[in-house]
């Protein structure tokens, strides 16, 4: 009897088994055995969230500071399915995270029991993988293989749905070493005769290009980019989720391409003769109208996923494998060059359409978002090691403009889903999984109340998060869209807004409302001053637009800059 | 043109499903899809039938390596093989017609496989154009209920279902 254990034990002491540390949840009737159990393994932090939607973000965060799996929890039923938006972001964003549901007895399934939901079949097209464990003698290996499969290859989210039956019955567990899973063989080393080709196209071309994407923050590889781009003297553009792979204070950094890209990444791209694109998967946020992306271009596509080579944009030299592997390989025998016309060019382009520093300054003293951004983006830097948290908007691309990231796995956002509300859960994830850095959570007004409620999970966790909420009274992206593209019908977007600063006072957090700029440094310095967490609401020029812009539809080089409707 | 793929996958619970809900998720064009276990236990095998035309096949190739379960993916289009597809089909057969239906069922080789006193149905196992034939042929006689599996397809000789090699190269 005593080598026996209930499912509940074994789920424990299998997270323990992967290295888990902490997990992001909240309980309820399907998933109470695994709640009984763990208290008897302190080994485990829970955190309890306010949301279940929270706890998968969270696992997100911690997953993308920490680089270890992120871990969430939650009830059947309405539990789970408040999991859903945050395992989708994570499909989106390739974010390696196990999430646990409970789900009703196994006899009970499909007779539509109290809280039943079919989890396995909902999150099916939004998981790497999952699982309905019905039989506690398969949980070992379910956890094993799900750990394994989340975290290699391209990583991703994995479900594991747990019958209440299958975490209350015991058995003596079998832990397996090794996991079986003969249809699962992620290719990590690139095919050499590819590489080769790749070299020599680098040998040849006039104007190339590197487009780095979150690939080579997940494969490690960034000593290697960086490797690559100073011998051959190739420049470097990082998209939104490849941003920190590449130090931007580096003459060779770009900056960000696409949508809201600067106009010298989108015009490089569209004259450049060879794009190697590491780790990015071709978003349309970054190629825009893909037929005339990039047309004089020969392509190198170096990605883990096969299924991204070709999917949306035409590739001449195929590299399926890991970044850095890629990368090592192609190092070993790529001979030294030059491209300092062809950079010239590009800075001259950038010389006239100056990015971070230039923008249209109304001559009121109204506050500008971008002047909290440059004076953020100068503290932090000077402050030390800091991790950054955005939201969804205008904001999100402020910050990813105008913030010189100079630093791997600092910058944490949604991009693929887009997700509102993932700023300030994700915030405290990256702040367990980095308990010594300044953590900040930088969200609009609109998103922030998206998951407001984990204020009091900040506060309950005593986490020091940093949070900055730029208000400009409108959902801001959308409301920029309906000027832009709808004849300014601000329909839906104008924002009635509490006051922040009170509500994080009734959470037991102090807060700061700024609405001059000349407050802005030292609201970030009392930010700093303070030991535990802290708001500052930033109550910004309620009607600026983010630029330039490409039209949704229209090609990269149709960029609509500061001086309206500008075709460069 | 269309293409005829070969899957096999682990015969885990669901993984019919989770090809299929792919297929739509995607917006790929099922042809055909016909599912049933192989040689080995534990392993099914999938013959599926897409249109190069509409549908992306290389795509469908590398999406369908990403589910767990999924073993191997050949396109066998270009391969010499013997090709399969069953259909059933009641036609409307009254005394006067029968020996007429008979003989037609004798060229094609089909068997029939019941008699009531105004119909009868046929069943054809033959490569798909000759199924397209006898359908069209039968036609006239009214056709009251037909269904047909889609496609199953092996590669001939020594090889075990070959297809393109590129996915793996990639
Ligand atoms: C969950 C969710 N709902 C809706 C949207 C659509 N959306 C994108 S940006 C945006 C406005 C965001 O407004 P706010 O949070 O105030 O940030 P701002 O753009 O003003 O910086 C909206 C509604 C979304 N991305 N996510």
């Amino acid at each position: 009897m005593s080598d026996t254990r209930t499912g509940a034990q074994i789920m424990c002491e299998a997270l323990i088994r992967e290295g888990v540390e902490v997990l992001f949840g909240y309980p309820g009737g399907a998933i109470m055995p695994f709640y009984h159990a763990l208290p008897e393994y302190p080994q485990l932090r829970h955190v309890l969230v306010r949301h279940e939607q929270a706890a998968g973000h969270m696992a997100e965060g911690y997953a993308r500071a920490s680089g270890k799996v992120g871990v969430c929890v939650a009830t059947s039923g309405p539990g789970a399915t408040n999991l859903v938006t945050a395992i989708a972001d994570a499909m989106m964003d390739s974010v390696p995270i196990v999430a646990i549901t409970g789900q009703v007895a196994a006899q009970f399934i499909g007779k539509d029991a109290f809280q039943e939901t079919d989890v396995t079949g909902i999150t099916q097209p939004i998981t790497k993988h999952n699982y309905l464990v019905t039989d506690v003698a398969d949980l070992a290996y379910v956890f094993k293989e799900a750990f394994h499969i989340a975290r290699t290859g391209r990583p991703g989210p994995v479900l594991i749905d747990v019958a209440k039956n299958a975490q209350q019955a015991r058995t003596v567990p079998q832990w397996p070493d090794r996991v079986n899973l003969p249809g699962y063989k992620p290719t990590y080393e690139g095919n050499r005769r590819q590489i080769r080709e790749a070299i020599r196209l680098i040998g040849a071309a006039q104007k190339p290009l590197i487009l780095a994407g979150r690939g080579v923050l997940e494969a490690g590889a960034m000593a290697e980019l960086r490797e690559l781009a100073e011998r051959t003297g190739i420049p470097v553009i990082t998209t939104l989720h490849g941003i920190g792979c590449f130090p931007e204070n580096h003459p060779l950094a770009l900056g960000m391409p696409g949508m809201h890209g600067w106009v010298h990444n989108n015009r490089a791209i569209q004259e450049c003769d060879l794009l190697i694109n590491i780790g990015s998967r071709f978003d349309d946020r970054v190629t825009g109208k893909t037929s005339t992306f990039a047309p004089h271009a020969k392509i190198i596509h170096i990605d883990i996923d096969p299924s991204e080579i070709g999917k949306n944009i035409r590739v001449d030299v195929p590299i399926v494998g890991d970044a850095q592997n890629v990368l090592r390989a192609m190092l070993e025998e790529l001979p030294p060059r030059e491209c300092r016309a062809w950079v010239e060019h590009i800075y001259r382009i950038r010389e006239q359409h100056m990015p971070r520093q230039q923008y249209t300054r109304p001559d009121t003293d109204m506050f500008m978002p971008h002047d909290f951004f440059t004076v953020f983006s100068r503290i932090i830097n000077e402050r030390g090691p800091y991790r950054v948290c955005t939201d969804v908007g205008q904001h999100q691309m402020w910050a990813a403009q105008l913030i010189e990231w100079r630093h791997p796995y600092t910058h944490i956002t949604s991009g693929g889903l887009g997700t509102m509300g993932f700023a300030l859960p994700a915030a405290i994830g990256v702040q367990i999984a980095c308990p010594d850095e300044t953590v900040w959570a930088v969200a609009g007004d609109g998103g922030f109340q998206m998951n407001i409620q984990e204020l009091a999970t900040i506060r309950q966790e005593r986490l020091p998060v940093k949070i900055a909420i730029i208000n400009n009274g409108y959902l801001g992206m959308v409301r920029q869209w309906q000027e832009l593209f709808h004849e300014r019908r601000y329909s839906a977007t104008p924002l009635w807004n509490p006051d922040f600063v009170k509500v994080a006072e009734a959470y037991g957090i102090p807060g700061i409302c700024v609405t001059h700029q000349s407050q802005v440094e030292d609201a970030i310095n009392a930010a700093y001053a303070t030991d535990g967490p802290i708001l500052l609401e930033f109550q910004v020029e309620r009607e600026v637009n983010v630029y330039p812009m490409v039209a949704p539809g229209a090609s990269i080089h149709e960029m609509i800059t500061e001086s309206p409707m500008e075709v460069v | 043109m269309k293409h005829t793929l070969v899957a096999l996958m682990q015969d885990r619970p669901g993984v019919l499903n989770r090809v299929v809900s792919l297929f739509r998720r995607r917006g790929f064009n099922i042809e055909s899809l016909s599912v049933g276990h192989t040689e080995t236990p534990g392993v099914s095998r999938m013959t599926i039938v897409v249109d190069g035309s509409q549908t992306n096949v290389e795509q469908v190739i590398k999406q369908l390596y990403r589910l767990i379960e999924v073993l191997k993916v050949s396109d066998v289009t270009h391969d010499p093989t013997v090709a399969r597809e069953l259909v059933m089909v009641k036609v409307h057969a009254p005394a006067s017609r029968r020996a007429e239906i008979n003989s037609l069922a004798t060229v094609f080789e089909a068997r029939i496989v019941d008699v009531a006193h105004d119909s009868m149905i046929l069943e054809l196992c033959a490569n798909p154009d000759k199924v397209e034939n006898f359908i069209d042929l039968v036609r006239p006689f009214g056709i009251r209920e037909m269904l047909r599996t889609g496609r199953v397809a092996m590669v001939r000789g020594a090889h075990a279902h070959a297809g393109d090699p590129y996915v793996k190269v990639a």
